[in-house]
């Protein structure tokens, strides 16, 4: 077995560590506003997060009413529907998931599963939140910008991102955006930067890579990818806005707009193409790869069982890292680049559901002969492994060169992507939430409550967007903000439409009890003690619980096994923490 | 017990909803029936892996759920379950992604008897181009265009001078023949979509793109525009009249040539 490994090691001695080397916070403001403890900053991105995730949920109601019932609405005119599917979109991805899968449960995670007192640049950690903050709040500023936010899509295409035919293009939408999402991109570097090295130099005595929980190595590995894609957004952000405010045309060929010759002549608009998605497509495994180890936690930990073949998790994982970086123009099919790219992208691209299916089967395997828990972690996870397979599937439609051409920029598109990187990585951050508020608060989640709003978000959600897949199977655009009177479109899609649109406020309406929920069980939720899930995880082992500045009182932890001795055969008790000596080095 | 049953409801309703959705592709109208037996065998592959996961799962849930007394086994790993279903796996992706390409391949080559024409976008109206007598359209460029040239052509190429230009109007195709359809924009991205035709490709301001196909019964389709070019999006739609041989020279007939509008 090599160095890996669920066998407990021999003992190694403790390390002291000096009261002098943590920057200790001296007042309220340093404490809990400007702090540099990871913890308090993970609460600050997750906070951050999900505030302006609340307005792209809002903005997705404003479009399912304009979808659902079009004209009824006045203030939904083309441009603001626009304006709301760019912003949803854009926020979703970057501004919820991203920060709150990398800078929230990271920042929250990473030194606490490590055995780390906190991260490696406390200085530098704190900086990434504050410029995160900036970036949304530049992002919120477009909405009250003149002419409002762009309306270019979440891809942000040009030449029309910064052309007048598009909302913003012609004033501080499309500029906003492009600065915003710099910002964005800066203040994820520093955060991201703090996390590898983190990861690779601070972890406690006896926690080996191999010994890592996949929750850390799905953080890690998607903050690499992330390190890796992000410069590329970078540079075509850049570049746009060279465009849009000096001239310049990287991306704008000669043109004609609306009957007036413009100045622009030599770019290409490809090239922005390749440079968005060169970031998009890892972009989804940055989301992914994160859920991934989280859920594989949440899976062991609650079926008590160990994660079957963690060494086949560990390499999937790093495989779908590498692999995701070629396979980027499988959303470019139609988008005029040379065909015969086709063949080479949906090659790599059907290749890449191989370890992903593996990590689908291992979670099954980890279910089967467990002594599975049916509590609202394990149901969000049983919620996500449904509609990521599900997601997950219908990429194999898309990512198919042939079976794309007609299914592209349709609503099948706007299904597959929801139930994969929306619904699917939404689950297990709900998951992750129920599991880990008792370590963060010290309070457990309202089970009620909670169980409710499982219900009505899993099942809401598969109806919204399961059936959606064949409106686009009929031939249903995305991005349209009306659809009206088409040859081949039935009047019963129109009521398919209407129901899709009552379902969406049914879902958003039980995310407003989670947020409830949320705020209700800081003070009333029931008493959690340290391990209220008896996990075998550093972060259940904690001297306090919430865990004090520098989690670990006096002396670091050591870790002699594996994360997942769950139900070991003749233990006392059905899991055996991580820094429990094995019994003959027991003193 | 409850949420074994609702995942099996979950797989279940999926698949009879694929059954009796009313909502399907459009009856096709091209060459293109590859594409869509493509597709089928795909729904085939991945619902099948879809509901055996789903029913693997509910069953886990059902018989491995928490009762007093219940351990879970430790098994760390098994090589050979692992090496069995990856390959297993493997198969399943191969048997969509050889013909996947297969079909792809048919779909970048263009048969040397296609009838070149030309789709001109911009926000947010759709201009066709047909060759003349010749067979032969001419060359292009934006900066040429006016309010008198409104696709830019070049009025010195003479294999332009008898292309007809049809601005705002329907295009007419003859139906049983190949056509290699050139795309042009002139200001921004926008997408050629016929969902008959099953083909779609964006055109993109400053290069050709093209695809092909044969219109395989008459009628006529409504075409789309399939990428986001700005707020008139939605409503940049066009027709597409496939008509017989007879027919559609009639209509041709019709028509005004480069030369006779320049000359106006
Ligand atoms: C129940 C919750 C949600 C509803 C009802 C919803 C609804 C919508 C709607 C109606 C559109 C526009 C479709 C179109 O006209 O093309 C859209 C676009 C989009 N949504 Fe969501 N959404 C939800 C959650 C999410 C989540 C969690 C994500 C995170 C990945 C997400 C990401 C996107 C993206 C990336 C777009 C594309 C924007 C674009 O076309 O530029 N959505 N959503
Ligand atoms: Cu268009
Ligand atoms: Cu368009």
């Amino acid at each position: 077995m090599g160095d890996v490994a669920h066998t407990a090691g021999t003992a190694v001695p403790h390390d002291d560590i000096d009261g002098a080397e943590l920057y200790h916070p001296h007042s309220w403001l340093t404490k809990y506003v400007f702090s540099q403890d990871a913890k308090v900053i993970g609460v600050q991105y997750a906070l951050t997060a999900i505030a302006i995730g609340m307005v792209a949920l809002v903005l997705s109601w404003l479009m399912r009413l304009q979808l659902g019932f079009p004209g009824t609405f006045d203030f939904i005119d083309p441009a603001a529907y626009y304006q709301f599917i760019t912003m949803h979109g854009m926020i979703m991805v970057v501004y919820l998931l991203t920060a709150l899968f990398l800078g929230g449960f990271g920042n929250y995670l990473i030194p606490l599963m490590l055995g780390a007192r906190d991260m490696v640049f406390p200085y530098v950690n704190m900086l990434s939140y504050w410029i995160y903050l900036l970036a949304v709040l530049v992002l919120v500023a477009s909405f009250f910008a003149p002419g409002g936010p762009t309306g270019a899509g979440w891809t942000l295409y040009p030449p029309q991102a910064i052309l007048s035919g598009t909302p913003g293009g012609q004033d501080w939408g499309i500029i906003l955006m492009l600065l915003s999402l710099c910002l964005f991109i800066i203040g994820f570097t520093m955060g991201g930067l703090n996390y590898t090295v983190t990861v690779l130099q601070a972890r406690t005595r006896g926690m080996t890579l191999m010994r890592m929980p996949l929750t850390i190595w799905g953080i890690f590995t998607a903050t690499v990818m992330a390190l890796l894609a992000f410069p590329a957004l970078f540079v075509g952000a850049v570049m746009m806005l060279l465009d849009r405010l000096l001239g310049t045309s990287f991306f704008m060929p000669a043109l004609v707009e609306m009957g007036q010759q413009l100045s622009y002549g030599g770019g290409s608009p490809i090239l922005f193409q390749h440079l968005f998605w060169f970031f998009g497509h890892p972009e989804v495994y940055i989301v992914a790869l994160p859920a991934f180890g989280i859920v594989s936690d949440l899976i062991a930990t609650h079926a008590r069982r160990n994660i079957f073949g963690y060494r086949m998790m560990v390499w999937a994982i790093v495989i779908i890292g590498a692999l995701s970086f070629i396979v980027w123009a499988h959303h470019m099919y139609v988008s005029g680049m040379h065909p015969w790219f086709g063949f080479f992208f949906a090659t790599t691209t059907l290749i890449i559901a191989i370890p992903t299916a593996i990590k689908v089967y291992n979670w099954l395997l980890t279910l089967w002969r467990g002594n599975i828990h049916l509590n609202l972690p394990m149901l969000f996870a049983l919620g996500f492994i449904v509609t990521f397979v599900n997601g997950g599937l219908t990429g194999l439609f898309l990512g198919n060169v042939v079976v794309d051409v007609p299914l592209s920029d349709t609503m099948f598109v706007v299904a597959h992507f929801h139930m994969v990187m929306g619904v699917a990585p939404v689950m297990v951050i709900y998951g992750a939430l129920y599991h880990w508020y008792p370590k963060v608060t010290g309070r457990m989640l309202d089970d009620m409550m909670g169980k409710i709003h499982f219900w009505v978000t899993f099942l809401g959600a598969y109806l919204i967007f399961f059936p959606m897949h064949y409106l686009g199977l009929l031939g249903v655009p995305r991005r349209y903000h009306d659809i009206g009177q088409t040859s081949f479109v039935p009047d019963s899609a129109h009521t398919l439409n209407a129901f899709i649109s009552v379902v969406a406020l049914v879902v958003g309406a039980a995310q407003l009890l989670f947020l409830f929920n949320l705020f209700w069980s800081l003070r009333r939720g029931k008493e959690a003690g340290p391990n209220p899930w008896n996990a075998t995880t550093l972060e259940w082992q904690t001297p306090e619980t919430p865990p004090g500045h520098g989690n670990w009182g006096r002396e670091l932890p050591v870790v002699y096994r594996w994360a997942y001795d769950y139900s070991v055969p003749g233990a006392a008790r059905d899991f055996t923490p991580q820094n429990e000596p094995p019994p003959a080095a027991a003193p | 017990m409850a949420v074994a049953l609702i995942m099996v409801l979950v797989a279940i309703g999926s698949v009879v909803f694929h059954w009796l959705s009313p909502w399907w592709w459009t009856p096709i109208a091209s060459n293109w029936e590859y594409i869509d037996q493509t597709l089928i065998i795909t729904f085939w592959i991945t619902g099948i892996a879809f509901v055996a996961v789903v029913g693997f799962m509910a069953w886990c849930i059902f018989r491995y759920r928490h009762r007093p007394g219940q351990q879970a086994h430790y098994e760390p790993e098994n090589k050979r379950l692992e090496v069995w279903l990856t390959v297993a796996t493997a198969l399943g992706v191969a048997a969509m992604l050889a013909p996947g390409l297969f079909v792809w391949s048919q779909f970048v080559s263009v048969p040397d008897d296609a009838t070149e024409i030309e789709v001109v976008g911009k926000q947010w109206q759709w201009s066709y181009r047909l060759p003349g007598e010749d067979g032969k359209l001419g060359t292009s460029d934006v900066r040429l265009i006016s309010d008198t040239n409104p696709l830019g052509l070049n009025p010195d190429d003479p294999n332009g001078r008898d292309d007809v230009v049809i601005e705002a109007g329907d295009l007419h195709l003859p139906v049983g023949r190949p056509v290699k359809v050139l795309l042009r924009a002139i200001d921004v991205l926008h997408d050629f979509y016929v969902p008959e035709f099953r083909a779609k490709m964006d055109m993109i301001p400053g290069s050709v793109t093209y695809f092909w196909f044969t219109p395989t019964r008459t009628g006529t389709f409504e075409s789309l525009c399939a990428e986001l070019c700005g707020v008139g999006h939605a409503v940049m739609r066009g027709r597409v009249v496939v008509q017989t041989e007879e027919e559609y020279q009639a209509w041709l007939q019709g028509q005004r040539t480069f030369a006779q509008l320049a000359a106006r």
